[in-house]
């Protein structure tokens, strides 16, 4: 088996219009992690994200995946190790039903009609999104569409999942499910998001980028305890860390509440 | 508001193509190559035609009973891209002043014979094509042409049309209700904006329509779409396809009308 390893290695990547995006990023995110990757809008996390299934080529720096330097000759095999999610799901749902775009990846890959079959049944079920197979994309919820998204991507049997903003836009019991749902993904998973408190639950390793630059990489335990840190990177510690405004800043308070 | 009812009118037509009827459930080729049928030979009378065509309606009238298709929305459909066909014809009556029918006092004359025949046409041959979409399905119909040879990249384009022509109208219904909200009387409703929420939103399409080239990118997309979709051909298909397509050519061989006819006046003399 090989070890899922992710290294980027002083990566540096400009847009046409040269405008700087990342600057000197290194990282070696190892098999099984789960890697969160946070930052203000704008910070480079998108641009990150895309540079690791080689749609976009680094300018100097290089990145490998599992044994393999990512090139023009291995950029098949990287795509298929790295799952790749997008923020916005109607821009991965592109075929007329569920069922087909499930199944776009694996066919693309050469499979067997039954073992893509198989597959789509399968990552559809995990996702708990069997009972839509037939359904176009169009008619689905935003959670709904979120779910197939991911088999999508699971029905290529990935042995790294990235992520781009899973919980944006959904209702408070669609982002739960979804949590619980990548909880039980034994995958490297690299997620880069808004929601501190989802990385809270999931991740137990947070890369801070800030302006194109990695400005911390840690254990998200400390790294969210570092108020100074998380300002100067325009982030604020998860919701969950901060006081309760109904609770109050004092016990008392609360009592007095309580008793009227 | 326009669009976003049209939006709503358009999910109604994928809604009655995904009833169950026995005309659903034909293999998708057969309904497309009867409908190709149909069309040839009702395209293919003269220009004068009127009672030849009479016959034809029993296509469109079997098929909307067997599948169960809503009468009156088939109407509207058919009435919305009628001005098309009226405005083609529209001088038809005023070059075309020769008398070729004399029904007692009333002379009709061959431009009036040639119009009526031009929205007999117009009706029978839209008519089949929504017929079609509303009993199969338009993803159905692009796989059923794909596989009877029609080119890949004609069908993709189609699948796409499709499956973003949601997207697209919401996004645009989007837009247009957020100027109607913020425009007043005489400001912000004129052409100089609507050219921007139009560039804006062709802006919008390039960008989408990158990311989503970078999602099939990212999932194996080399150049040609797969799409697993096992079509059977049955006796019950088959029987449709040379039943339907024997009754058309048929129909459009001999003359029914004046057979029926004949054998009417003849029974009763």
């Amino acid at each position: 088996m090989t070890h899922h390893i992710v290294e980027v290695k002083e990566v540096e990547y400009s847009y046409p219009d040269t405008t700087p995006a990342l600057n000197d990023i290194s990282f070696r995110i190892v098999h099984g992690e789960s890697v969160a990757i946070v930052g203000a809008n704008g910070a480079g996390k998108s641009t990150l994200l895309l540079h690791l299934n080689g749609y976009l080529a680094p300018a100097k720096g290089e990145i490998r995946i599992g044994d393999f330097p990512l090139t023009k000759e291995t950029l098949h095999s990287v795509r298929r190790t790295v799952g790749m999610v997008f923020q916005d799901p109607d821009d991965q749902l592109f075929m007329p039903t569920v069922f087909d775009d499930v199944a776009f990846g694996p066919l693309n890959l050469g499979l067997p009609t039954e073992e893509v079959s198989r597959r789509v049944e399968e990552a559809l079920s995990t996702v708990g999104a069997l009972h839509l197979k037939g359904r176009p994309p169009y008619k689905l919820s935003r959670g709904e569409k979120k779910a197939v998204a991911i088999a999508t991507v699971l029905s290529m049997s990935p042995d790294i999942l990235v992520m781009d903003e899973p919980t944006s836009d959904l209702d408070p019991r669609a982002r739960r499910k979804l949590i619980d749902l990548l909880k039980g993904f034994e995958h490297t998973k690299i997620i880069a998001t808004h929601d501190l408190d989802m990385v809270l639950d999931l991740c137990e390793r947070t890369i801070v980028i800030s302006e194109g630059r990695v400005t911390a990489d840690g254990p998200t335990n400390l790294i969210f305890q570092d108020e100074g840190l998380l300002a100067r990177s325009r982030l604020e510690k998860p919701l969950r860390m901060q006081g309760c405004p109904v609770c109050g800043p004092t016990q008392s308070s609360s009592g007095v509440k309580a008793t009227t | 508001m326009k669009i976003g009812s049209s939006l709503f009118d358009l999910g109604r037509l994928d809604r009655i193509s995904n009833q169950e009827t026995a005309i659903h459930g034909l293999d998708p080729r057969v309904k497309v190559l009867v409908t190709l049928v149909f069309i040839v030979a009702v395209v293919s009378f003269g220009k004068h035609e009127v009672s030849g065509l009479m016959p034809f309606f029993i296509y469109p009238a079997v098929l909307i009973a067997l599948a169960d298709i809503p009468l009156g929305y088939l109407f509207r459909k058919i009435l919305i891209v009628s001005p098309f066909a009226l405005m083609i014809g529209l001088f038809n009556p005023f070059l075309d002043r020769e008398i070729i029918i004399n029904l007692g006092p009333v002379a009709i004359s061959g431009g009036w014979v040639s119009y009526i025949s031009i929205m007999l046409r117009f009706a029978l041959t839209v008519g089949a094509a929504l017929i079609l979409i509303a009993c199969t399905g338009f993803n159905a119909i692009c796989h059923a042409l794909e596989r009877m040879g029609a080119p890949r990249v004609f069908v993709v384009q189609l699948l796409f049309v499709y499956r973003y022509l949601f997207v697209l109208t919401e996004e645009a219904s989007r837009m247009v209700r957020a100027r109607a909200l913020r425009s007043f009387p005489g400001k912000g409703t004129g052409m100089r904006v609507f050219g921007y929420l139009v560039g804006h939103l062709l802006l919008r399409t390039l960008d989408r329509a990158q990311r989503i080239h970078l999602a099939m990118l990212s999932r194996g997309f080399d150049g040609e779409i797969r799409i697993l979709r096992p079509m059977r051909f049955g006796i019950r298909d088959l029987a449709f396809l040379f039943g339907w397509s024997g009754l058309i050519v048929a129909m459009r061989l001999y003359d029914v009308t004046g057979l029926l006819g004949n054998l009417v006046t003849g029974g009763a003399g």
